[in-house]
């Protein structure tokens, strides 16, 4: 007994000195983050952004001095964090990645700092360089700059060259809806082992609900018109919702429900599908060193039907907390991220492929990135020039947005609706009834636009 | 008569041994369905990425230590975070113990007046989904400038354990026998040489395995964490969701990444492994 006692002061005392050794550390690895010389960035998880960070102590710290404080989340929980610091203005964070979705929004709410001034006294970062669409979806109603473009993407078709060769069939410069549902028929009956396409079929507002929307968009169809009257239950809307319920269903990949970007990405890789209608952001991937179908696929612009194009346009972009003490130090790193410099650095260190593009113009007039992007720079450039946020369908619209509408209840509602699609994807109902549903949710939301 | 009984002797120690067996069966079917995951985490770890992902999953995929090599080594260091989790767990822990020890004490070595009373009031406060208080108490660290403070955690941490320690010492304490305290009183043992000598021997196993569980709950938090940490007092768990990505493969990384952070809670739960078997047994004078 008496051991164990002496074991259990023993052990007693060794975790109090360990607690205040480890609070030490702490408090020391706290006052390094306030003194002026550092600025802290909220970014969502993507490979670009991994990089970035890898990149950033041994040349932008080490170029300026400034220490940059990563926090990295998942999408979802970024999206959460954000707008939680964000709409208390906390200050914590000095600078993060915001979509063009969120962008126009938080302007609205005063979240954000306006980057007009930093971009007229900074002459290097060369603004005039960032594309049209990508400038004007990030900027506020009241016409200012909000946020800075790390990559752009736009969506188009992907498809199989070699399959289509064998098939002899023919992919069109600009194809059609109609066409591409022929051609992913044909495939389907003649080629064991192989789909027509490969669509989204996973709920969230950023998965189904993107590539569906562009093809409401091109049928005519809207979420809202112009008096915010939901418009989910209007012919165009059924027809665009069927034709992409139906073709998915009869032609797309096994478990449609259920997959999304990833799962995609999978099925052409494999080579489980002739077709994939996604983001830009794909072909990359498909290109990238030791794919099994690189060199094997085309890429054309997003199939279309009453409109003249109707890809996406969907942007990663750093935002400045209004609150933020460290404007100048947050700018600093905001045009080192978003440069010309940043994008070369990348290409040299680990491969024009895994270059943040989509943004600036330079970057496709560049021989090196051409070289390595040949398949597919060329329709991603024009995919992401002729991207209209503002007018993407045949109808004014009461917020701006392609694949989204810009409003705060979108995700949720987007969402919501796209998990009754799913379900008729799933076979669990019609695509009426789903839509009735849907159409119900909207009203409330355009309700609240009407007063 | 006495050939039945010959006969049915050793049928029923049969049937018994055969229910010894097949419950031993059952046993040893439900421990590894429980282990069978964490084993499979262990294993992806040593993966590479792309044969992580494969469907169906291979068995004989070769090993590697890559996603260690990154988890240590990569983007992020993970010390700042791991140091933060320690120390928030370590210090909640302990203030919880200087806090229950006495609570328990005076609800059940020396009751205090409607006792029971008490012990259910103490428990009412964890009726409250945590998730309610989570907005009001953002907002008071906002307005503290507590927001991303490892000591805002340790208090939280604090406060949401202390029921249930107050529960579990309660009952160890209560186990202790009321004629061994009042055999030492009759020697002419005082408080301070009673709760050291005579209570302290007994109750250690129960305090240990309460202050295992306090720590298992404060290293696995991570709601609170979520939300009231950011840039320096990020904790262990929320580190561990940046590697989750919507546009590559993390699966590996993910797993050596869950591994490297389950090892302390693992270490802690081994190095007090027998007191652990006599506390959680309820038996310290049984």
């Amino acid at each position: 007994m008496r051991s164990q006692s002496r074991r259990t002061r023993a052990a007693i005392a060794t975790a109090l000195a360990g607690g205040m050794l480890l609070t030490a550390c702490a408090g020391a690895g706290g006052s390094s983050g306030g003194d002026g010389e550092s600025v802290n960035v909220l970014m969502v998880n993507n490979p670009q952004m991994v990089e970035l960070q890898r990149l950033t102590a041994d040349n932008f710290t080490e170029e300026t001095g400034i220490e940059v404080n990563f926090t990295v989340l998942p999408e979802n929980d970024v999206r959460d964090k954000i707008s939680q610091d964000f709409a208390s203005q906390s200050g914590q964070y000095d600078v993060a990645t915001i979509s063009n979705y969120e962008t126009p929004i938080y302007a609205r709410n005063g979240w954000l700092h306006e980057l007009d001034p930093f971009l007229a006294d900074d002459s290097d970062y060369n603004e005039e360089d960032i594309l049209e669409p990508m400038r004007l979806s990030l900027t506020g109603e009241d016409g200012k700059t909000y946020a800075q473009p790390f990559y752009g993407e736009s969506s188009f078709l992907m498809y199989r060259k070699d399959v289509f060769e064998e098939l002899g069939l023919e992919m069109p410069e600009q194809p059609t809806w109609d066409e591409v549902a022929e051609f992913a028929a044909t495939v389907d009956d003649e080629v064991s082992d192989m789909k027509g396409i490969c669509l989204r079929g996973l709920p969230g507002w950023g998965e189904l609900i993107a590539p569906l929307t562009t093809v409401v968009n091109t049928f005519g169809g809207t979420w809202f018109d112009e008096d915010w009257n939901a418009q989910l239950t209007a012919p165009e809307f059924v027809e665009a919702t069927e034709f992409y319920v139906n073709l998915v269903r009869d032609h797309g990949q096994s478990g449609a429900a259920q997959s999304g970007y990833a799962e995609c990405l999978n099925n052409m890789t494999q080579g489980n599908t002739a077709m994939w209608y996604d983001a830009t952001a794909g072909a990359g991937s498909l290109e990238a060193e030791g794919s099994p179908v690189q060199g094997d696929i085309g890429y054309v612009p997003a199939p279309v039907k009453e409109t003249e194009s109707s890809g996406w346009l969907y942007t990663w972009a750093w935002g400045m907390q209004k609150a933020s003490e460290n404007t100048d130090n947050a700018w600093e790193f905001i045009s080192w991220a978003s440069s010309q410099g940043y994008e070369e650095l990348v290409g040299e260190t680990s491969g024009w492929s895994n270059v943040p593009a989509g943004k600036r113009a330079s970057t496709y007039e560049n021989a090196d990135y051409q070289k390595d992007a040949e398949a597919f720079y060329d329709v991603t450039f024009r995919a992401i020039s002729e991207a209209k946020p503002d007018d993407p369908g045949v109808q004014p619209r009461p917020a701006a947005g392609i694949q989204f509408v810009g409003i705060p209840e979108f995700t949720d509602l987007g969402t919501r609706v796209s998990r009754e699609i799913s379900a008729a994807i799933a076979g669990q109902q019609s695509v009426e009834e789903a839509l009735e549903k849907a159409q119900a949710a909207a009203e409330r939301v355009g309700e609240g636009y009407q007063d | 008569m006495s050939a039945v009984t010959t006969t049915a002797a050793p049928s029923a120690n049969l049937a018994q041994r055969g229910k010894g067996a097949f419950l031993g069966l059952l046993a040893w079917a439900v421990g590894l369905l429980f282990f069978l995951p964490v084993a499979w985490m262990v294993l992806t770890s040593f993966r590479s990425e792309s044969d992580a992902a494969t469907n169906p999953p291979s068995l004989t995929a070769p090993l590697t230590l890559d996603s260690y090599r990154e988890f240590f080594g990569g983007g992020a260091s993970p010390w700042p975070p791991l140091i933060n989790s320690l120390t928030a767990s370590l210090l909640s822990t302990l203030l919880v113990l200087v806090l229950a020890l006495p609570a328990a004490y005076a609800l059940s070595i020396r009751p205090v007046k409607a006792w029971r009373d008490v012990l259910f009031f103490f428990l009412s406060t964890k009726m409250l989904p945590i998730v309610a208080a989570l907005l009001p108490i953002y907002l008071i660290a906002q307005n503290l400038g507590m927001l991303d403070n490892i000591w805002l955690l340790i208090i939280l941490y604090t406060a949401m354990n202390l029921p249930i320690a107050v529960w579990m010492l309660q009952s160890f304490l209560a186990e202790v026998p009321a004629s061994v305290i009042e055999a030492a009183q009759i020697d002419g043992a005082r408080l301070p040489v009673i709760l050291y000598r005579v209570i302290m021997p007994i109750a250690g196993p129960g305090i240990a395995a309460t202050s295992l569980i306090c720590f298992i709950f404060s290293w696995n938090e991570m709601l609170f964490a979520r939300v009231l940490t950011g840039v320096t007092a990020q904790t262990a768990p929320v580190f561990l969701t940046s590697f989750i990505t919507s546009q590559g493969l993390f699966l590996a990384q993910m797993c050596a990444a869950s591994f490297a952070i389950s090892l302390p809670v693992l270490a802690a739960g081994f190095a007090a492994q027998d007191k652990l078997v006599q506390g959680l047994s309820l038996g310290a004078v049984k």
